[in-house]
């Protein structure tokens, strides 16, 4: 009986305990949907690479690190590596730290792009990292983080 | 009817040259995390996929969550073969389709 969830020895469940336990779940269940943990982007980022630990380099990632406006944050992947048929990136992905939901883009290459190269726009929640990574052909992982501060946020306020 | 804009790099392309594709599209790439004054949930409406095709074989595709900005831009490069069509387009929720092509000269 020395679980961390049973009520305080006693006769009877403490009345405070059970209350402050009940407000305990309650705020949990209302903040859930309204931001993902860091701990869920470690868990996206693991499921792209089949639970492989990515390593640091290679990958560039170019991302403003002060904006005003979380909705339209330009991001910008760079990945220093050759392009051949035999030896080539042929995905980059991005996920993010706090935002509803870690995915926010993967693309598919192939050595028709001649250069591991994107550019597009993503929303920021709040201010986070955001992390990129590059999958090789010869199945390795790449990666690259950067922290953002934004001072509008985006996604979940109107 | 959507609105949407490609843009290939300019300049005298010639065969092995890298060249960067742009693509644009009006979309409001709603998220479905937000609700109304009343607290309803706003369906999501996104797209979710967008995809290149360059001389009848697919050189570049993406896959795009609600993270993804509204009216989503992307950019990305691709080598130059031969004088043929660009075919950009995205999918998504609700049915949503679109197409673009334009052509890439290529110099011999």
């Amino acid at each position: 009986m020395s679980s961390p969830f049973s009520p305080p020895s006693g006769s009877e469940p403490d009345r405070r305990f059970v209350l402050a336990l009940g407000a305990g779940m309650a705020a949990s269940i209302m903040v859930r949907p309204v931001r993902a943990e860091p701990e869920d982007m470690t868990r996206a980022i693991l499921a792209f690479t089949g639970g492989a630990a990515p390593t640091p380099g290679k990958v560039a990632l170019d991302i403003a690190p002060l904006v005003e406006n979380g909705n339209a944050v330009g991001v910008e992947v760079r990945v220093d590596h050759p392009m051949r048929a035999d030896d080539h990136v042929t995905e980059i992905a991005l996920f993010t730290e706090k935002n509803p939901q870690a995915d926010v883009a993967v693309f598919h290459l192939s050595p028709r792009a001649g250069r591991a190269h994107v550019v597009t726009r993503m929303r920021l929640a709040t201010s986070q990292h955001v992390t990129a990574l590059a999958r090789l052909s010869d199945g390795s992982f790449w990666t690259d983080t950067r922290e953002v501060i934004v001072t509008i946020a985006a996604c979940t306020e109107d | 009817m959507a609105t949407a804009s490609v843009l290939i790099q300019r300049g005298h392309h010639r065969k092995g040259d890298i060249v960067t594709l742009k693509a644009i599209i009006a979309h409001p790439m709603e998220t479905g995390y937000r609700r109304t004054e009343q607290g309803a949930v706003i369906a999501r409406n996104i797209i979710r996929r967008f995809t290149c095709h360059y001389d009848g074989v697919e050189v570049f595709a993406c896959d795009l969550f609600p993270a993804i900005a509204a009216n989503p831009l992307i950019a990305f490069t691709t080598v130059a073969t031969r004088t043929g069509p660009v075919t950009f387009t995205w999918t998504g929720d609700n049915g949503f389709h679109h197409a673009e092509t334009a052509t890439l000269t290529v110099m011999d």
